[in-house]
């Protein structure tokens, strides 16, 4: 790592593992062949891409022949909104009050098709309520779509449940699991959803490629036409090298949760002992979360300000989502839990990673007890 | 000779990752490995700024402002957010497209799509030669006419369509203009300030970049519209969402600038290298060249041998890599469309080969495949009946077949 400080924002994205940079770097260089290539070079890249396919299937416990390799979660939870949706025809799409946009927007622009979007509500701690999910169902749905864990709370959610009630309508259901992978088991027979959503950068892998990994009794229409690869649900060249390393990263998983139990989780209990002690309110407490991951806020501090100030300090930290960081909105997610406006303008968010130490925790706790302290005056002061 | 086999000349269907691209990127593999998103902290800071460093890289090999790059996950999609994104937001306007046989299946199959909801196309025939009858062109043009899509290169026989001419007719008519470039970037200078084309699709990985990286230009003036055909956090303007692979970009902004800096010099020694194979091959007897020879990329090489099977000639070359047909298409024994769509035989084009030559051919490895060619193909011919009729003066097309 840099010295450009301390890493504390895991669910943005991850640093690349060295193990995974070594099964990358030979189809970065010598190994080039397009594997649609019917020559040895392309042959060897298909083999790669196989390889990576069953490293993939076998650490979420999904067959090869179900995995759909993407350019990112992004594209994987589009393919599924918009491919599963367009191929059952106008009706009505169920997904959760809390999911990411790459969820929700596709959701939306199918809205603008002609299609009926339904909310699953969440309760305060930002899990959803099952019990909704069969009033909804009175009405002709093409796909209902419930992430496995938030990514700002970190709140899991009863995927296996909604499967049960989705399976007894008879409708298909799609789980984005890009925060719960590596985090926590992952497991697509028991979760016994019909599609799930993966991305590789989020557990040490590369960035730019993902998965969907898809039941194939379901019907789906591509989201990307042109030359047929991945079955034809997915065109373009295979971005060989991402994909050998998503495989890899994919080998070291059991590691990797394993590490997140006996590390990351006491990290994060230390973590917010010292954030209870500052006085912070922490969402989703009461929910069984994510080992990595404190989504808080402090009355009258600004989430922006403080997260600015712990950067100034070299603490890497959000105020949300780095994909809506953009927006000064407070976060849809908590504004769903019931969470003030006020107070959810305050949110930020720690996502710890098995890198991160004690030392580390006890440093951040020290510098936000002396930022709260500082950034109260300048607001008293105003006052 | 002492060339090592089998010897890369696919460079059409992927280029290796030039060293100094891979260098530039391992850097934002390990220590920068940020989110260029996270607005939050300095790991996202240094990465996006390497991603605007990279966009202004590739709009400079193409004259255009950075802030007309968008990026993609490559070219198939660049040519699907072109494709449906500009057809659908001007749909009102009308659902008439243009576009030719040729294309790349990443343009075609996008048409295809559209075609099914309710949009008509119009799929050019090119001349024998390959290259688009303007005034052909000119000719499809409909009241409802919205959007035309012609590449600049071609993948498969390298002929470079006149995209001056088509988009002055394009804007005389009001219509959008797309041009597939993913063959083209390092091969053929592209100046967009001069060109009038609205929407152009560029791939990293045909440009010693690596895969998994495109983009799409999208003119700010006069400006074009596109609907997202990716939704979610608003990358990119909301054109196209998505977390940012930033090694990928940074490895095609490296690739794009080395093609800038190195293009003239490069296309001399390759037309050079070019020149030799031909000439090699062209001893031959029976050989056609398909497409245009002096309109073309002198990176392409596309021949047919007369008299000899296509899959047999295919597993006889095997010491070099080459492709019959585009990649994209090879796993089906169909022939080439774009070789049919010339006029071609099925014969001939089921024996073509595409030759493509890159950055890392060398002399040695030209004279060994026009060495291998000549052999392979003598024995294989030895082996054709066809090809004993051809030299005892039949006319094959005159020769009934019975039936078996």
């Amino acid at each position: 790592m840099e010295d450009n400080g301390i890493y504390l924002d895991h669910n943005a994205t991850t640093s690349l593992d060295e193990r995974v940079l070594e099964a990358m770097l030979p189809f970065m260089t010598r190994q080039h062949g397009n594997p649609t290539s019917r020559h040895s070079f392309g042959r060897q890249a298909r083999s790669a891409i196989e390889l990576a396919r069953e490293q993939v299937a076998a650490a979420v416990n999904a067959h090869p022949s179900q995995v759909i390799f993407t350019s990112g979660g992004t594209e994987a939870n589009n393919l599924a909104i918009s491919g599963i949706a367009a191929s059952y025809g106008v009706s009505q799409i169920v997904t959760s009050a809390i999911e990411h946009p790459c969820v929700s927007r596709p959701a939306l622009a199918m809205k603008y098709r002609g299609w009926k979007l339904a909310t699953l509500p969440v309760n305060a701690a930002g899990v959803v309520e099952t019990a909704t999910l069969e009033e909804r169902l009175q009405s002709d749905t093409a796909i209902v779509s419930v992430m496995l864990a938030n990514n700002e709370t970190g709140a899991l959610q009863p995927v296996a449940e909604l499967a049960d009630i989705a399976r007894r309508h008879r409708t298909t259901i799609h789980t984005d699991a890009v925060q719960a992978l590596g985090k926590v088991r992952v497991d697509f027979a028991a979760l016994n959803v019909h599609a799930m959503t993966l991305s590789s950068h989020k557990i040490n892998g590369p960035q730019g490629i993902g998965a969907l990994i898809l039941d194939k009794r379901i019907d789906i229409q591509p989201v990307m036409h042109g030359g047929g690869q991945e079955r034809g649900l997915r065109s373009g060249t295979e971005n060989v090298a991402a994909i050998v390393g998503f495989g890899a990263a994919c080998t070291l998983l059991d590691d990797r949760i394993a590490l997140h139990e006996s590390v990351v989780r006491p990290l994060l209990q230390r973590l917010e002992q010292g954030l209870h002690r500052l006085g912070a309110v922490i969402f989703g407490a009461e929910a069984a979360r994510l080992p990595n991951t404190s989504f808080f806020a402090f009355s009258e501090i600004e989430g922006e300000t403080l997260v600015m100030a712990l950067d100034r300090k070299g603490f890497a930290v959000a105020s949300g989502s780095a994909c809506s960081s953009d927006s000064s909105e407070p976060s849809s997610v908590l504004l769903a839990m019931g969470v003030e406006p006020d107070l959810a303008k305050g949110a930020v968010r720690v996502s710890l990673g098995p890198q991160n130490s004690t030392e580390q925790i006890d440093a951040f706790l020290a510098t936000l007890e002396r930022e709260l302290a500082r950034l109260r005056q300048l607001t008293a002061v105003a006052v | 000779m002492t060339v090592k086999t089998p010897i890369y000349l696919d460079y059409s269907a992927t280029t290796p990752v030039d060293p100094r691209v891979a260098e530039k990127m391992i850097p934002y593999l390990t220590e920068h490995f940020g989110n260029p998103a996270s607005r939050s902290h300095v790991f996202g800071w240094t990465a996006e700024k390497a991603v605007e460093n990279a966009r202004e890289e590739v709009a400079r090999l193409v004259n255009a402002d950075p802030r007309e790059i968008i990026w993609t996950s490559g070219a198939t999609e660049s040519d699907n957010l072109a494709i449906k994104g500009a057809a659908n937001f001007y749909s009102s306007k009308g659902k008439h497209i243009i576009t030719v046989m040729t294309e790349h299946k990443a343009v075609i199959d996008p048409v295809r799509e559209l075609e099914r909801h309710g949009f008509e196309a119009t799929f050019l025939q090119p001349e024998p030669n390959g290259l688009i009858d303007i005034e052909k062109f000119r000719a499809a043009i409909r009241p409802d006419t919205v959007l035309a899509s012609v590449m600049l290169v071609n993948n498969e026989i390298g002929v470079i369509q006149d995209i001056e001419s088509i988009g002055n007719i394009c804007r005389e008519h009001g219509i959008i203009f797309h041009v597939d470039a993913a063959q083209a970037t390092g091969k053929v200078a592209i100046d967009l300030e001069k060109l009038p084309v609205d929407l152009m699709s560029f791939s990293a990985h045909k440009t010693y970049g690596p895969k998994g990286i495109g983009a799409l230009y999208v003119r700010r003036k006069p400006r074009v519209r596109l609907e997202a055909q990716m939704h979610g956090g608003g990358h990119e303007r909301g054109l196209r969402s998505g977390t940012l692979p930033t090694h990928q970009i940074v490895g095609m902004g490296e690739a794009f600038r080395i093609a800038r800096e190195e293009m003239d010099l490069e296309i001399v020694r390759i037309r050079r290298l070019r020149d030799k194979l031909l000439a090699g091959l062209q001893e031959i007897e029976e050989v056609y060249v398909n497409g245009d020879l002096k309109q073309r990329v002198p990176h392409n090489l596309n021949i047919s041998f007369n008299y000899v099977e296509g899959e047999s000639l295919i597993m006889a070359v095997k010491d070099i890599a080459v492709s019959s047909g585009s990649a994209c298409t090879s796993a089906s024994l169909e022939p080439s469309y774009v070789l049919r769509a010339l006029g071609r035989s099925d014969e001939l084009a089921h024996s073509s080969i595409r030759f493509s030559i890159g950055r890392f051919t060398t002399e040695e490895e030209i004279d060994y495949t026009v060495e291998l060619m000549k052999s392979k193909i003598g024995k294989l011919r030895d082996l054709s009946p066809l090809w004993e009729m051809y030299q005892e003066g039949i006319d094959l097309n005159k020769v009934e077949w019975a039936a078996h």
